[in-house]
């Protein structure tokens, strides 16, 4: 429901104008779908190029002598390994080693560090940054931004069109091209693409701009979650939770091998101990067998009907033309093609255990 | 559209020969968005009004559709298994859910008219 609590993104009048519907997701109304839909919406992203309103999301600029040492302790990495526009997926852990949210760093400078965190998170990474910060030399400020996606084999070119040159920027780097912009080339539906923060002014000449570009149209939130799906990226909140660790999420080619044996980020000796005895579950792909999509919560069993794990992100795939879905399972299960059935609605829907992403990524790294 | 009534929770009723042929709304089916599987129920299935008679899932979300009244399916449309679009391209023709056999015709009384129908969505 979207009540008074709700935050409200600074270019809703745009949407509004455009024919958004709106829904509630982590305490905002976001734009679900546009009047073209989400099917529609997801392929013109693939073919062409998609503008995302991610306003919802918070970047924080932390700076300071100690920023790197601050980023080192929260984030299972090595902040000053980085260089210059350099950016890396990374997390904040608790003392457990569960994924308190995932996240983009980028070096800025030298001392200068941008972090980009999920909306859901947003409240509780600013307090753990700024409880950090006290132990360190480091400034924590969270940026009054808009934040917008770009994606799609085009988005570069309909950038250039729009007057920005993004050339020589390659696959998971950020610069600042422009006063108080930040643009990194990233995004999260497994495509080409660009995500830009920028002053809200900026931000309507730019998307202005862009739509004059018949390559470019809005799309909605649906469509970005059928997107990064299919791209096998994890929504935090339904494949990462506190209760879940970066082994069993898969996730630890996020983590340099020197980290993983002598970092000192929190949550590092849970980590390793997890390590040593290896995870108990493990998240996979899983593609179910006919047209009925297998959605976050259903319970997987084996051919025997005996437990082994549970959907936590499902739905259909519109570029893959069949439903597709993550989900954790028994490391023991975890093998690619392992058959398993997921509980809908009292039926039993046969899955197969799959590699992921369900489509190619198709970065430019260089 | 005579012999056409209409529920709050969006559903259209087509009456003939004292069965009903129960589809979503153009209004419901724009709500829900694109359409990818429509669970069909078995024949001979007797429902009270308010059971779910139908699943409709689309890209995000799965939607129960319930008995508008009381009855008996009879025929349930089998051409969305391979195109579950057709809800959305045709919400009140070709993309019909299910027919039931009616066993209290009384109840379509309580049911709204088009007009009613559509000063219920605005």
């Amino acid at each position: 429901m979207i009540g008074e609590d709700t935050k409200h993104l600074p270019l809703e009048d745009l949407h509004n104008a455009s024919g958004a519907r709106f829904g509630a997701f982590a305490g905002w109304s976001m734009p679900l779908t546009y009047p073209a839909g989400v099917m529609k919406e997801h392929l013109h992203t693939r073919e062409h190029a998609g503008l995302f309103d991610i306003s919802h999301m918070k970047l924080f600029e932390v700076s300071g002598p100690g920023t790197a040492a601050l980023l080192n302790r929260a984030c299972p990495f090595d902040a000053g390994a980085l260089e210059i526009s350099q950016s890396k997926y990374t997390f904040f852990l608790n003392e457990a080693a569960g994924i308190i949210d995932d996240l983009i760093v980028t070096r800025l400078g030298d001392d200068r560090f941008m972090v980009v965190a999920n909306a859901g998170n947003a409240v509780e990474d600013e307090k753990h940054l700024h409880a950090l910060a006290a132990d360190f030399d480091a400034n924590v400020e969270p940026l009054d931004r808009v934040f917008l996606a770009i994606q799609g084999p085009d988005a570069w070119a309909a950038l250039a069109r729009a007057g920005i040159e993004t050339g020589s920027l390659l696959f998971m780097h950020g610069v600042e091209p422009r006063q108080n912009w930040f643009m990194s080339r990233s995004g999260y539906t497994g495509e080409d693409g660009f995500e830009i923060g920028l002053p809200e002014a900026d931000a309507r000449d730019l998307v202005a701009k862009l739509l004059q570009d018949e390559r470019v149209q809005w799309i909605g939130l649906a469509a970005r979650d059928s997107l990064r799906l299919e791209a096998g990226l994890c929504l935090h909140g339904q494949d990462l939770t506190p209760e879940i660790d970066p082994a069993s999420a898969g996730l630890m080619w996020a983590i340099p091998k020197e980290v993983r044996a002598s970092g000192h980020f929190i949550g590092a000796d849970a980590l390793r101990s997890i390590l040593e005895r290896g995870p108990s579950q493990k998240r996979v792909g899983l593609k179910p067998d006919g047209r009925q999509p297998v959605r976050a919560g259903a319970a997987l069993v084996d051919a025997d009907g005996n437990p082994a794990g549970h959907v936590t992100s499902g739905g259909f795939g519109p570029s893959t033309g069949h439903p597709v879905a993550m989900g954790y399972v028994d490391t023991a299960l975890a093998k690619p093609a392992t058959r398993l059935f997921a509980d809908v609605r009292g039926t039993k829907i046969p899955v197969d255990v799959t590699s992921l992403p369900f489509t190619p990524h198709r970065y430019r790294k260089g | 559209m005579a012999n056409t009534y209409f529920t709050e929770d969006h559903e259209w009723l087509r009456i003939e020969g004292g069965v009903a042929t129960v589809g979503i709304t153009d209004y419901a089916q724009e709500q829900l968005g694109d359409l990818v599987f429509v669970e069909l129920p078995e024949i001979g299935r007797k429902l009270a009004k308010g059971d779910t008679a139908v699943v409709v899932e689309s890209v995000k979300a799965a939607s129960d559709v319930y008995a508008p009244v009381d009855g008996e399916i009879t025929e349930a449309n089998t051409s969305l298994s391979s195109d579950p679009s057709l809800v959305n391209s045709a919400a009140t023709g070709d993309g019909w859910l299910w027919k039931m056999k009616l066993s209290n015709a009384s109840q379509l009384d309580s049911l709204m008219d088009e007009a009613a129908y559509k000063a219920h969505i605005g």
